[in-house]
């Protein structure tokens, strides 16, 4: 069975993607599969967990339930964009490791695009506010509390850092 | 931390882990990520049925499409393959990867398609035909062991797949003698840990060497020889890779019946193939339903809340198939009397078949279940004798100088401190004003309620639950390994021999060699072997790995220590007594003119032969396996037998509020007092409780596998089946003790399975404290807001 393929540009990460899709392709699968961004995880395919969140021109979206097609002339930022440059870990990633903010680390690249977006939005989120931004993604292992802190310890920080 | 531990110089600090920075920059390394060239995909066709005879399967117009490389099927598979693993006695029980004949749940899976993508294997999976003839199914566990039951297995000529009544001590005495009874049915309710990542496993066969490659997401004792014996191959001829990252497992993460398949179809096949469950097959079918528990309880007690005896009938419903399964029975044995002076038990626990998802291991073993059962009577007795719940908590706690304790089912408890880790907990929570702030409460018409657990956690697992409930099993240890490498250029490598599923494996082992060796443990590279290189292990469960790997690491780095020491005695002409050792450097008592470096010590034991002392092996490695501390029992005839070691205390203390509107539960505050002797990492330890507690407000309140009449799987999605958020997990303080453990090289005990078992437990006291003003309770888990609305609308209980 061959599949009618549709050409797409989308920036990825800072750099510039062109490809031939599928338009069933969700946009997880793509970023996964074809360019190997395998940070972003897939855990419920039906947009209830929140692992597959990834940055689409700024805002946190599920990637399992986006065509690839639909991010067509989209800025989409994955947990790989979120590192530094040499690929260790940015200073809300760093927050995560400082607060032990996760245990198995499959929820994680979600929780720090959620954490991520709050942060530009809102630079001194209360508690309250950091369990509504996280509120729509599931973690089984921290039970959220070292993840509340990262973000307070990194929002403390980047808060420091820009002054 | 009590005074009685020693100072450590790496263990108990505020230490980074290891693990960490790979997981932040989505540098993990999950099976789903392994792309091996050439490989295919699985998609699964799955019963719609509870229970049929399988007429007919056509798979001709799946197999007409470009693309599509096999539709196996069980009559194919089960030709070839031998049956999974059955942990009691019933071999009649056959557990095949698919269907053969007959389904008996729905979602068992029936046909597996391979094809070049998933996608297409799905496509694939649509065109498969199958004819069922519908047949009579059983779905209730207390009718299914009625001798007119429809069979789940006839060739097994019961449901039952294990039962027997245990008596330990003088239960009928203990009954004459005391004051009062009473007896109550308390219901935990089908649920599970429910990783975020599914299963998944990919396989590779080579044919040129006769090797089978396997990466599984998964947490399994003796895994590679269990997928092996079933795919008839040699153990040597099955390497399984444990350096896949597992998202998630807290232990359902057992995966044989996925491993057998991929095997087979990668070896049939040719190619590389890879099946990573949706989630709809995961809930299904992914075999990883928890405990499904029906408790009759009755407890003998005197006027002054003495607690004498208790007798336990606990039903489980399996689903249709088992593997270890029955023996989430068997562990609560090792704590059947929780941390209570109760002089006598009868225990009579019934494993039983019915048409529903098999379950797996969770988190605790059945050990959650049966403290809520515990900590549900001690409740009601206190409630019946009008006594306060903390006051008959510590009129029955086993005191502090009576450790070691021996309880009735032949268990000995390492160590302990109840009452000073309760009154830790009273003290930090404040609890008159949190009695004030309820009843503040109450007399403003709201419901609110306080909850109390206090609960064991076993640790150290070993398997004495399997010669305790099959005969046949002659097993008595459960070792686990490590291997320690020190390079020629001074670098330490740790090699451990299982996967690891968010434990922090990598820290404990680098953090424990660090502390024996007096080197930085960031430095110190930890990996998995596979299982062609592993030594013996038994895997991450039963909270065990802080004790048995950490232990293992410590035994094999104490090995490496006494060989440098013997370098530097032979080399320096001086007895080894004289000897001082120091961050890797060794000296004579300490002058740093007689001495030799990490470093020259490092290049005598690799290069220099002639400077070695007679019959010291050159390079520098050292393993070392280590069983069970206390293990290595039978059972007595009366069924009693040590199981695990070490036994971790934790104390739940939860204020909460029913919404009157929409009676939901709002949790104000919650704190657990934690005691798992000396903690390695405090931040992983910490982190687990806050999960465990997280995981046990799920049970609680919202997390349920609830089946409909005709044995469909109601809450198959993340939409019926309830996870808490965020915004449904509140802030947790835990309140730290430490009681070191006799047994352990540190004072260590488990942590793995804290605040799970225990939250139900608490969260159930606190719910049933906010209903009693109007006379109700509810003994039945979850405690939806449902069964509260339905309470609350009849008003007070006449």
């Amino acid at each position: 069975m061959t599949e009618r393929l549709y050409p797409i540009k989308i920036e990825v990460n800072g750099a510039q993607v062109e490809a031939q899709v599928p338009s069933r392709q969700t946009l997880v699968d793509f970023l996964r599969d074809t360019l190997r961004l395998t940070g972003t995880h897939v855990g419920c395919e039906h947009g209830i967990c929140g692992a597959c969140s990834i940055l689409l021109d700024g805002e946190p979206v599920r990637s399992c339930l986006m065509y690839v097609v639909q991010a067509e002339g989209c800025k989409v930022t994955t947990i790989e964009g979120l590192s530094k440059p040499d690929g260790t870990p940015g200073a809300l990633q760093d927050a995560f490791c400082e607060a032990h903010a996760l245990q198995c680390g499959y929820c994680t690249p979600g929780m720090i695009v959620a954490s991520h977006a709050l942060l530009e939005a809102n630079p001194k989120p209360t508690q309250a506010e950091i369990r509504d931004a996280i509120g729509g993604n599931l973690c089984r292992c921290t039970g959220y509390q070292q993840i509340v802190d990262a973000v307070q310890l990194a929002a403390a920080k980047l808060t420091k850092g820009a002054k | 931390m009590n005074s009685a531990v020693t100072s450590f110089r790496y263990i108990g600090k505020k230490r980074r882990t290891k693990e960490d920075p790979r997981f932040v920059t989505g540098q993990g390394r999950y099976v789903a990520d392994i792309v091996l060239p050439g490989m295919k995909h699985v998609a699964l066709v799955t019963s719609p049925h509870a229970s049929a005879r399988i007429k007919s399967i056509r798979t001709e117009n799946a197999l007409a499409l470009a693309g599509v490389h096999c539709a196996l099927t069980g009559e194919d598979l089960c030709a070839n393959v031998d049956p999974l693993y059955v942990g009691v006695d019933a071999p009649r029980v056959a557990r095949y990867p698919l269907a053969r004949g007959v389904v008996r749940y729905a979602g068992e899976w029936v046909v597996a398609v391979v094809a070049d993508t998933r996608a297409l294997a799905e496509d694939a999976a649509e065109k498969i035909e199958i004819d069922y003839e519908p047949t009579p199914y059983v779905l209730d566990p207390e009718k299914a062991i009625l001798p007119d039951a429809v069979l789940v297995h006839p060739e097994h000529g019961s449901n039952v797949l294990y039962r027997r009544k245990f008596v330990w001590g003088p239960v009928e005495e203990d009954f004459k003698r005391s004051h009062h009874q009473l007896s109550f049915n308390a219901r935990w309710g089908r649920s599970a840990t429910v990783p975020i990542e599914t299963f998944g496993v990919a396989a590779q066969w080579h044919p040129g060497t006769q090797l089978l490659d396997i990466w599984a997401s998964i947490q399994m004792p003796k895994f590679p020889d269990q997928a092996a014996r079933a795919l008839r191959l040699p153990g040597n001829s099955v390497r399984v890779h444990f350096d896949v990252d597992v998202g998630g497992s807290y232990g359902v993460k057992r995966g044989i019946k996925h491993t057998v398949l991929v095997g087979y179809l990668a070896k049939k096949l040719g190619m590389p193939v890879r099946f990573i469950e949706d989630r709809l097959e995961n809930m299904r079918g992914g075999d990883m339903h928890g405990p499904d528990r029906s408790f009759d309880m009755t407890v003998a007690f005197d006027g002054d809340g003495t607690i004498r005896s208790l007798k336990i009938r606990a039903l489980d419903d399996v689903g249709a198939y088992a593997g270890r399964s029955p023996l989430q029975l068997g562990k609560p044995v090792g704590a059947i009397v929780g941390p209570y002076k109760i002089n006598s038990v009868e225990y009579e626990p019934i494993s039983v078949l019915t048409n529903k998802t098999a379950q797996e291991a969770v988190r605790g073993f059945g050990q959650a279940p049966t403290n809520y059962a515990i900590e549900t009577a001690i409740d009601r007795v206190a409630r019946h004798l009008g006594m306060d719940r903390i006051e008959i908590r510590k009129k029955n706690f086993i005191a502090k100088d009576q450790f070691p304790y021996l309880i009735p089912s032949g268990s000995i408890y390492d160590s302990g401190d109840y009452l000073t880790v309760l009154d830790k907990a009273l003290a930090a929570i404040e609890f008159p004003a949190l009695v004030a702030t309820r009843d503040a409460a109450r007399k403003a018409g709201r419901l609110a309620g306080i909850g109390i657990a206090t609960c064991l956690e076993p640790s150290g697992g070993n398997s004495a639950f399997e010669p305790l409930f099959n005969p046949k099993n002659q097993t008595t240890t459960w070792m686990d390994s490590c291997l320690v490498r020190v390079d020629i250029s001074g670098a330490v490598t740790g090699v451990m021999n299982t996967s690891t599923a968010g434990q922090g494996h990598e820290t404990l082992v680098a953090t424990v060699l660090g502390e024996v060796l007096e080197r930085d443990p960031d430095t110190i590279r930890v990996v998995h072997a596979d299982s062609l290189n592993a030594l013996p292990s038994n895997s991450p469960v039963g909270s065990r790995m802080a004790i048995m790997l950490g232990g293992a690491a410590a035994g094999a780095a104490k090995k490496i220590k006494a060989a440098l020491m013997a370098i530097a005695a032979h080399n320096l002409g001086v007895p080894e007594a004289s000897l001082v050792y120091r961050e890797g450097s060794v000296s004579v008592g300490g002058d740093a003119k007689k001495a030799l470096s990490w470093d020259e010590l490092v290049e005598i034991a690799h290069r220099q032969f002639h400077n070695l002392p007679p019959g010291l092996e050159p390079g520098l490695q050292a393993k070392f396996v280590w069983e069970v501390p206390t293990g290595g029992g039978l059972p007595t005839a009366d069924g009693r037998i040590q199981m695990y070691p070490c036994y971790s205390f934790e104390v739940h203390l939860v204020l909460l509020e029913v919404d009157p509107l929409t009676a939901q539960p709002k949790i104000l505050r919650y704190l657990c007092g934690h005691d798992c002797g000396t903690m390695i990492n405090p931040d992983i330890v910490h982190g687990m409780t806050y999960g465990g507690i997280a995981h046990g407000i799920g049970a609680a309140l919202y997390e349920k596998f609830a089946f409909t009449d005709n044995g469909q799987l109601a809450s198959q999605t993340f939409m019926d089946y309830l996870m808490p958020s965020a915004l449904e997990v509140p802030p947790i303080s835990i309140i730290d003790h430490c009681t070191p453990s006799p047994l352990t090289e540190f004072g260590q005990k488990g942590s793995g399975e804290a605040g799970y078992l225990g939250a139900p437990a608490a969260i159930a006291s606190a719910i049933n404290d906010a209903l009693a003003p109007l006379g109700h309770s509810i003994d039945e888990l979850p405690m939806t807001p449902l069964a509260i609305w339905t309470k609350t609308q009849g008003g007070t209980k006449k």
